[in-house]
C-alpha cells in the first residue's frame, strides 16, 4: 500500500466511524483539534526559538511579542484544555455509568474554545496585539503601542475560551449531580463529600480513632473526585480571567468613543495580586490536579488494580483545596510593595505545600504501578513514566524559585519558563496525555483500529522525553547565567544554549509530526473527517459496545452505559 | 569585612544541587520502567506505612527547610524582610517612563563596595522590571516595577565593576530596548565595613 492510500484509509482498513456515538465523535474531534492547536504552538515556539538563535530577518519586536502572547494561549488553552476537556467530557460519564447530560453543549464547548483561540491568534497576526498573557495593567490598554481592533479580538477570542470552559464545567457538574430517567436518585451530600474528598479525610480519622470508616465504598472513584475538584479551580480562574477581559473592554471602549478614562485608576498591584490568583490556578486546577487525577486513572488501568493509599490521595485533593486559592503570591515575590508577610505565607511557606501533594501523587502512582509488577512496557506506561518524570523535574524547580532568596536572582529569566513550566506542560502533563490517548485510542473508536507502527510510537516517545528535558535544561542554564525570558537578545548573546535548545525544540516538533502520521496512518483522513460528521446513535449511549477489558479490570465504579448500536435519526452531534 | 555570599555562589550551588537532583530522579524512572516489568523477587514488599510516613515528612523537610536554609545563607533575604529597619547609607532614585530609565545623575552612579544601597524604582505609566546585569550578561539582581508605587530594593556591592540596567518585565515590543549601559560603577577601593548588627 502506498503512503498515500495508507494515510487516506488508514492501516487495515482504518476507523470505521458509522458505530461510534454522539460522545466518542465528541471526544475525538475535541482531541484531535487540540492536537493540531500543539503542532501550530510548537511551531510558534520554534519560530521564537529560531530569532532568539539568529534573528531571522522577517521578524521584528512587535511580531515577536505577538508569537510570544499567543503561543501559551494556543498551547494551553487550544490544546491542553481541549484534549483534557474532551477526555474528562466522555471519562466522566462513561466512569458514571450515566449519560453525559448535553452532548449538543460538548460539542459547542470546542467548538467555542477553537473559535477564541483562532480569534485570539489572529489578534496576534493581523495586528500585533502583544500584552503578553500575564496582561499585567495598564499594557493591554496602552493604546500607543496597539491599537484598539486588536485588543477587542484578543479579548473577544478570550472570553470565547472562558464561555467554552464554562460550558465544559456546567456540563460535568451536571453529569455528576444529575439522575438520569429511570435511575434512583443519589443524594446531594454523600456526592458533595466525595467529590471534595471529605469523605476520605474523615476516613483517615476514623481510622486513627480506632473508628468505621466513614464510607467503605465513596460514591464518586478518585479520578472523578480529582476532575471534580480540579474543575473547581478552572471554574474560578474562567471567572478571573473574564473579569479581566471586561475591565479591558471597558478602557477599550472608553479609547474608542473617547471617554478619556485614566488608566492608573486600576491599581497595578491589586489587578496583579487577583489575576495572578485566578491564574494561579489554572497551574493547580489543570496541571496539577487534573494531572494527579489523570495518573490514579491510568494506573488504575494499566494495573487493573485499586489505588494504593486511596484515603490519602484523597485528602490530598481536599488539601489541594486549600492550597491552590493561596499560593498566588509566589508570582510576586521580587514586587516590593508586595507585604512581606504575604511573600513569606503564600509565597513561601503555603506554596510549599505543593510539593508535598504533587509528591503524594507521584509517590502513590508508583507505588500502585510497582506492586502489580510485572507489567508490559505498553505505550500507555511508558508515557506515564515520562509524565511522573517530567513533574518530578518541574515541581521541585518550582518550589526551588519560590524562594525570596533565589526568587531576586531567577525571576523572569530563562529558569522559569525552561526547567519550571515548559518541563510541567511539555513533559509532564503532555506526556500523561499522551498516555491517555492511548488508553482511550480503543475505547472511543470501540477497538476498531490497529496502531499503523509500533516503531514510530517509540520514536515519538523518545524524541518527545529527550528534546522536552533537553530544551527545559538549556533554558534553564542560560537563565542561571542571566538570560531573560521575555527579552530580546539580537546579538546571539545566549545563543550558545538557544541553538542546544532549537535543536531539543525540533526533537520535540518531529515528534509531534511522526506522532501524527502514526495517528492518521491508523485511522485514515477518511476516518479522521468521518468523526466530524453527525453520528445517528443515541446521544444517551456512551459507548455502544462492551466497555474495553482494561477498564473492566480498573473497577471502574460501574459498567458503562452501554447498548448495542441502537439508529436514532436527526441527533444534533 | 564581613563576608557575604555572592549570587555568583548562590548560582552555581543551585546549578550543582539541580542537576544532581535531576540526574537522581531521571535514574530513578529508569529504573523503575526496567524493574517493573520483571517479576518481583518475593512478595515481601519495603513499601510500608513506615516508608510511607517517611517519605512525607522528607517532603516536608525539603519544602519548609529550603526557605530556612535560603534565610540563613542568602543575606539579601534578610535585607528584604528587615528592610524596614535597615537604614541605607546611599538612595539611588530612578524614574521610568515612555519606556526610558531617568537616572538621577550623569552615568555612570558611583557607589562603593559594602555600603547599603538603596534602589528606589517609580514608574509613571507602565509595569517595568528593573535590573542590574554584570558584562558577561549574568544577573546581580532584579526586581519589579510597578507603577505609582515606591519600588524599593536594598542591595551591598561586593565586587568591582561596571553594571547595566536593564527592564526585567515586559512592557510592549519597545521594552526590550531598554537598557543603560555601564549605569554603575561600584567601586571597591574605599570600602564602607559592614556592621554586624547587618
Amino acid at each position: 500500500m502506498s503512503i498515500k492510500e495508507l494515510l487516506l484509509r488508514g492501516n487495515e482498513g482504518g476507523l470505521d466511524t458509522s458505530s461510534l456515538t454522539p460522545i466518542q465523535k465528541i471526544t475525538l474531534r475535541t482531541v484531535i483539534v487540540g492536537l493540531l492547536f500543539y503542532g501550530l504552538a510548537a511551531l510558534e515556539g520554534m519560530i521564537m526559538r529560531a530569532h532568539e538563535v539568529k534573528p531571522l530577518p522577517m521578524i521584528d519586536e512587535s511580531h515577536f511579542f505577538a508569537i510570544m502572547t499567543v503561543h501559551p494561549i494556543v498551547g494551553i488553552f487550544g490544546s491542553t484544555y481541549l484534549i483534557v476537556f474532551g477526555a474528562f467530557t466522555f471519562l466522566v460519564p462513561y466512569l458514571m455509568k450515566k449519560p453525559l447530560f448535553s452532548v449538543k453543549l460538548a460539542n459547542w464547548t470546542w467548538i467555542t474554545i477553537a473559535t477564541g483561540t483562532i480569534l485570539a491568534w489572529l489578534a496576534g497576526f493581523i495586528y500585533h496585539y502583544a500584552p503578553l498573557y500575564t496582561i499585567y495593567w495598564p499594557l493591554p490598554v496602552d493604546f500607543s503601542q496597539f491599537k484598539i481592533a486588536g485588543g477587542f479580538m484578543f479579548v473577544l477570542g478570550v472570553a470565547l475560551i472562558m464561555i467554552g470552559t464554562l460550558m465544559f464545567i456546567f456540563n460535568i457538574y451536571a453529569t455528576v449531580f444529575y439522575t438520569p430517567k429511570g435511575q434512583k436518585k443519589q443524594p446531594l451530600k454523600p456526592l458533595l463529600m466525595s467529590a471534595f474528598g471529605i469523605d476520605g479525610f474523615l476516613n483517615l480519622v476514623n481510622k486513627i480513632r480506632g473508628k468505621e470508616p466513614y464510607a467503605k465504598e465513596p460514591p464518586l472513584s478518585l479520578p472523578i473526585v480529582a476532575i471534580f475538584r480540579g474543575t473547581v479551580d478552572t471554574f474560578l480562574d474562567a471567572l478571573v480571567i473574564l473579569g479581566a477581559g471586561l475591565l479591558i473592554l471597558f478602557y477599550i471602549l472608553g479609547e474608542a468613543f473617547g471617554w478619556s478614562l485614566d488608566m492608573h485608576s486600576v491599581d497595578s498591584l491589586l489587578y496583579k495580586n487577583v489575576f495572578w490568583w485566578g491564574l494561579d490556578l489554572i497551574a493547580d486546577g489543570l496541571v496539577l490536579i487534573y494531572v494527579a487525577g489523570t495518573w490514579y486513572l491510568l494506573a488504575m488501568i494499566i494495573t487493573g488494580r485499586n489505588l494504593f493509599m486511596q484515603n490519602i490521595a484523597r485528602a490530598a485533593l481536599l488539601l489541594e483545596l486549600v492550597v491552590s486559592w493561596a499560593v498566588w503570591s509566589h508570582h510576586l515575590l521580587s514586587d516590593q510593595p508586595q507585604p512581606e508577610i504575604m511573600k513569606l505565607a503564600s509565597g513561601e511557606m503555603i506554596t510549599a505545600f505543593e510539593l508535598i501533594t504533587q509528591g503524594l501523587a507521584l509517590f502513590i502512582t508508583l507505588v500502585t504501578l510497582w506492586r502489580a509488577r510485572p507489567l508490559k512496557m505498553t505505550n500507555e506506561l511508558k508515557f506515564l513514566l515520562g509524565g511522573l518524570l517530567g513533574f518530578g523535574l518541574a515541581v521541585p524547580a518550582g518550589i526551588i524559585q519560590a524562594d525570596m532568596g533565589i526568587n531576586r536572582l531567577l525571576h523572569n529569566t530563562q529558569w522559569i519558563a525552561g526547567p519550571h513550566f515548559h518541563v510541567a506542560i511539555l513533559v509532564g502533563l503532555t506526556m500523561t496525555l499522551y498516555s491517555a490517548i492511548y488508553v482511550l485510542l480503543p475505547i472511543l473508536t470501540n477497538k476498531g483500529v490497529k496502531l499503523y507502527s509500533q516503531k514510530l510510537a517509540n520514536l515519538h516517545f523518545w524524541l518527545h522525553l529527550i528534546g522536552g528535558i533537553g530544551m527545559g535544561a538549556f533554558m534553564g542554564m542560560a537563565g542561571i547565567d542571566g538570560m531573560l525570558r521575555r527579552h530580546l537578545y539580537l546579538n546571539g548573546e545566549f545563543g550558545g544554549y538557544m541553538f542546544l535548545a532549537a535543536i531539543c525544540g525540533l526533537m520535540l516538533l518531529a515528534a509531534w509530526v511522526i506522532f501524527m502520521f502514526n495517528l492518521i496512518a491508523t485511522v485514515g483522513v477518511k476516518g479522521l473527517l468521518g468523526i466530524f460528521k453527525k453520528s445517528n446513535l443515541d446521544p444517551e449511549i456512551v459507548v455502544p459496545a462492551e466497555p474495553a477489558p482494561a477498564a473492566v479490570k480498573a473497577g471502574a465504579e460501574a459498567t458503562p452505559p452501554t447498548a448495542p448500536a441502537k439508529k436514532k435519526e436527526d441527533i444534533d452531534a | 569585612m564581613q563576608e557575604i555570599t555572592t549570587t555568583h555562589e548562590v548560582l552555581g550551588t543551585l546549578k550543582l544541587v539541580y542537576t544532581i537532583y535531576a540526574l537522581a530522579i531521571i535514574s530513578l524512572i529508569g529504573w523503575f520502567a526496567y524493574r517493573v516489568t520483571k517479576e518481583p523477587n518475593s512478595t515481601k514488599t519495603f513499601i510500608t506505612p513506615k516508608v510511607f510516613y517517611s517519605y512525607l515528612a522528607l517532603l516536608v523537610m525539603v519544602g519548609v527547610g529550603i526557605h530556612i536554609l535560603t534565610y540563613n545563607k542568602i543575606p539579601w533575604v534578610a535585607w528584604e524582610l528587615k528592610k524596614h529597619m535597615i537604614k541605607p547609607d546611599r538612595k539611588v532614585e530612578i524614574v521610568v517612563k515612555d519606556h526610558k530609565f531617568h537616572l538621577p545623575e550623569i552615568k555612570p552612579i558611583v557607589l562603593q563596595c559594602g555600603e547599603i544601597v538603596e534602589f528606589n524604582v517609580k514608574s509613571e505609566d507602565l509595569t517595568y522590571g528593573f535590573g542590574l546585569f554584570r558584562k558577561d550578561n549574568s544577573m546581580v539582581f532584579q526586581m519589579q516595577v510597578i507603577p505609582k508605587y515606591d519600588n524599593k530594593l536594598l542591595w551591598i556591592f561586593d565586587k568591582s565593576g561596571k553594571y547595566d540596567i536593564l527592564s526585567t518585565e515586559y512592557s510592549g515590543p519597545k521594552g526590550a530596548f531598554m537598557k543603560i549601559k555601564d549605569a554603575i560603577r561600584v567601586d571597591c577601593h574605599k570600602k564602607v565595613a559592614l556592621k554586624e548588627s547587618r
